[in-house]
């Protein structure tokens, strides 16, 4: 051990340029929170996130208990493994937050999102529309001459999955809910 | 007396049921019919600042020199955009500060109305909550909830944003005992088999040390009793961050002096070196850690706090123990105690003639003159000058600050304030009138420098307003000296913009505020002029002039490890050809 010896004018960049040591894997975790149904929750967990920098890959929010004033915002979000224990006790520690789950390590969760798809077209590439939304058990909500309104539910990934497929068939539009989620079993 | 009240009236109920002594505050239109109600009553004290950033620091300086909340009223919009840079230097500190601001009425939200910002929206990220209150029949409880919320588990900055309208309708009065806060209850009680493995590790270490900050200061003076009996049980070493200085005493035998950036040789080496580090409420900061991957790397890493969030944010910790500190350490010592309160005492030793080895370094010592004051000096004159006085201490930041850290010596909890996570100029002179305030018969000094002073020294007039003596000590060097020597070390001696240009006359400037001024730039002259402001009843501008280029050592540049830490000339030769070359 010495001391160091810093040339006089040796740098040229900044002493603050740090840079974050963890390059670790990254996961996907999705996470059910509880929190107080009071005006400006939605943004105090939004703030968090971008002011922390974490991700937020989807997000839904909705009153679950009307007379306990109390909304369910399920999250999914990805981070390294340290990020992700990061993110949920910063939840925590907040003072609306009652309930903190991780869903991805808590045990098997089902996962759900509902979405609507626009397919416009005729023809051939409509039959084609009609034949896969079947086989994806989307119903048929909104029909035109030209077009259809599909309504389908399931796992993200099945709604990628349909997105890719209706693409080359006209898809014009979609909506899709964010993820809803809950541990399997009581 | 009538339980249904005005908001207004409702305001200063619950603060007196709170056992509010003191708030610091400005008015404006919307926060009128509070201040109508504070007119009218004796019970609260207000004090009148000249910038609501003021009122913030001086809150904050109240609230950390008492352990009791600091209380801030202000006007909406500007009021309370003013008080935004003190709310957010209270957060990072975790000083608990309950913070009202007016609003426009309900009826003009979101109309763009006089005088109207989005305070809730604006402080969100800065407190630890805050409120909007709509309803009069809410504010009492929400008050209450309130001053819960910023004291409990880790203290922080709350706000509750009143409207007018709010203020001036009736409503029920909730009193605290009615008021639920229930929700919000942080876990105080540790981990029992944490503890106990703690306890385990600790009988075995060959090189242990606590890493004490911030957070036994705000669990009480219980905590740092229970740490010094802990320290005296054990004979490990001792070191801690800014913010934790006092809670051991600065003259006790284990104290290795403060670490970090601008930390001391031996406690940064003893940090590098250690097996076992026990981290007490501290939140291995990037001013302490310098870079992650190489901080103490052969260390087992325990870590006590009683925020969950703070336990593995930076550093893995090997044992997390979440809880208050008081209690932790209670309990810690009590396993420690029932264990047959044995320490490695074959390994002990060794370690201890290591530290001994790098305090040789005496990695503070400068190169004194007789012709220009170093401002080292002049802190080691302060300090000798004030030795067992009632003596309570505020700094700005920069240079001086890290030299007041250094040279001067806290046997106590709660004497040392400073804003250490947020690093806010402007902070001492407002945070030592509110220690002041808080104790009228003791000796307030704020360590200043002369750029960060300006920042808020409208505040004199506060402190001629309350007859608040304190001694504002500027350590002159017309450099924004903490900015220059980056400049010199890192950015190739491109001074730029880190003058001070066109100072004011600092004694006329005070005869100007109606206190006293005092000049000293002769190192002779520098002991009478320092019992001159102690002797002085009132407050003093003392402006010292220093030699303007000292640097501060030892220093840490940020991104390296404990052990590439630069020492200044003075020391570096010692490092080199004495115990120096002997270390890891
Ligand atoms: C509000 C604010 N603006 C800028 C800075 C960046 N800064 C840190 S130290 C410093 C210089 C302080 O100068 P002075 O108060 O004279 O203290 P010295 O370092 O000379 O002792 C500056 C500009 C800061 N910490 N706070
Ligand atoms: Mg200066």
């Amino acid at each position: 051990m010495q001391a160091l010896n810093i040339k006089k004018g040796a740098s040229s960049h900044s002493a603050y340029d740090l840079r974050t040591p963890y390059e670790d894997v990254i996961e996907t975790h999705t996470l059910a929170v509880l929190v107080d149904n009071e005006s400006g929750v939605l943004a105090r967990v939004i703030g968090l996130f971008s002011g922390r920098g974490y991700n937020i890959e989807s997000l839904t929010v909705a009153e679950v208990d009307h007379r306990g004033h109390l909304s369910r915002i399920t999250i999914v979000t990805r981070g390294t493994p340290q990020v992700i224990e990061q993110i949920k006790a910063q939840l925590e520690r907040m003072v609306p937050v009652h309930e903190v789950h991780d869903l991805t390590v808590e045990g098997p969760a089902v996962q759900r999102e509902l979405a609507l798809f626009k397919v416009a077209g005729t023809g051939d590439h409509r039959v084609e529309a009609l034949r896969l939304a079947d086989i994806f058990r989307a119903n048929v909500v909104d029909s035109t001459l030209e077009s259809f309104v599909f309504e389908i539910t399931g796992t993200a990934e099945k709604i990628d999955a349909f997105a890719e497929l209706m693409r080359p068939l006209g898809l014009k539009e979609m909506a899709r809910t964010g993820v809803a989620a809950l541990a399997r079993g009581a | 007396m009538t339980k249904v009240m005005t908001g207004a009236r409702m305001v200063v109920q619950a603060l007196k049921d709170q056992g509010v002594e003191v708030v610091f505050g400005y008015p404006g239109g919307a926060v009128l019919p509070i201040y109508d109600e504070i007119f009218q009553q004796n019970d609260i004290r207000h004090i009148l600042v000249r910038h609501e950033q003021g009122a913030v620091h001086a809150a904050e300086g109240y609230a950390r020199s008492t352990g009791k909340p600091g209380v801030v009223l202000v006007t909406s919009g500007p009021g309370a955009t003013n008080a935004v840079t003190g709310i957010t230097d209270a957060l990072m500190d975790s000083i608990p500060l309950v913070v009202l601001t007016g609003q426009v009425p309900t009826f003009l939200i979101g109309n763009d109305a006089f005088q109207e910002a989005d305070t809730v929206g604006i402080t969100r990220p800065c407190t630890k909550h805050n409120w909007l209150v709509k309803e009069t029949s809410k504010l009492a409880e929400t008050i209450h909830q309130a001053f819960h919320v910023a004291t409990q588990g880790r203290p922080g900055p709350v706000l509750i944003d009143i409207p007018k309208d709010v203020q001036f309708a009736t409503g029920t009065y909730v009193p605290p005992a009615k008021a639920r806060t229930d929700h919000y209850r942080p876990r105080v009680k540790g981990d029992r088999a944490a503890i106990e493995r703690l306890a385990e590790l600790m009988e075995t270490a060959e090189r242990p040390i606590f890493y004490t900050g911030g957070g036994v200061i705000n669990s009480g003076t219980e905590a740092s009793r229970l740490l010094r009996e802990l320290v005296a049980a054990t004979d490990f070493p001792i070191t801690s961050t800014l913010m934790g200085l006092g809670a051991y005493p600065g003259s006790g035998k284990n104290w290795l002096g403060m670490l970090g950036m601008h930390g001391l040789y031996e406690a940064n080496l003893a940090m590098h070196g250690c097996d076992l580090m026990i981290a007490v409420g501290a939140r291995f900061d990037d001013r302490i850690t310098g870079r992650v991957t190489d901080f103490s790397p052969h260390s087992i890493k325990a870590h006590i706090d009683i925020d969950p969030s703070s336990i593995n944010k930076v550093i893995h910790a090997d044992i997390p123990i979440v809880g208050d500190v008081t209690e932790v350490l209670r309990e810690l010592l009590e396993v420690w105690k029932a264990r047959g309160a044995k320490s490695n005492r074959a390994a002990l030793p060794k370690w201890w003639a290591k530290i001994d080895g790098w305090r040789k370094v005496n990695c503070l010592n400068y190169r004194n003159s007789d012709k220009v004051i170093k401002p080292q000096y002049a802190l080691q004159r302060l300090e000798a000058l004030t030795r067992g006085r009632d003596r309570y201490i505020t700094t700005e930041v920069g240079q001086h600050q890290m030299w007041a850290a250094q040279f001067l010596t806290f046997d106590d909890p709660n004497r040392w304030m400073t804003s250490g996570g947020l690093g806010t100029m402007g902070y001492g002179l407002p945070a030592s009138i509110g220690v002041q305030i808080a104790h009228p018969e003791a000796l307030v000094i704020n360590v200043a420098g002369e750029a960060s002073w300006l920042m808020n020294m409208q505040e004199m007039g506060t402190a001629m307003q309350f007859r608040a003596p304190v001694k504002q000590f500027i350590l002159n060097n017309e450099r924004l000296g903490m900015v220059r020597q980056w400049q010199q070390l890192l950015h190739g001696e491109r001074y730029s913009h880190s003058w001070s240009e066109s100072l004011p006359d600092f004694v006329k400037l005070a005869e100007a505020f109606g206190c006293k001024g005092i000049l000293c730039s002769d190192p002779k002259d520098l002991d009478d002029a320092i019992m001159e402001m102690l002797d002085y009843d009132g407050p003093v501008i003392f402006d010292c002039l220093v030699e303007k280029h000292e640097n501060c050592f030892p220093m840490i540049p940020s991104g390296k490890p404990h052990n590439e830490m630069l020492l200044g000339d003075a020391s570096t030769e010692g490092a080199i050809s004495g115990a120096g070359g002997a270390l890891v």
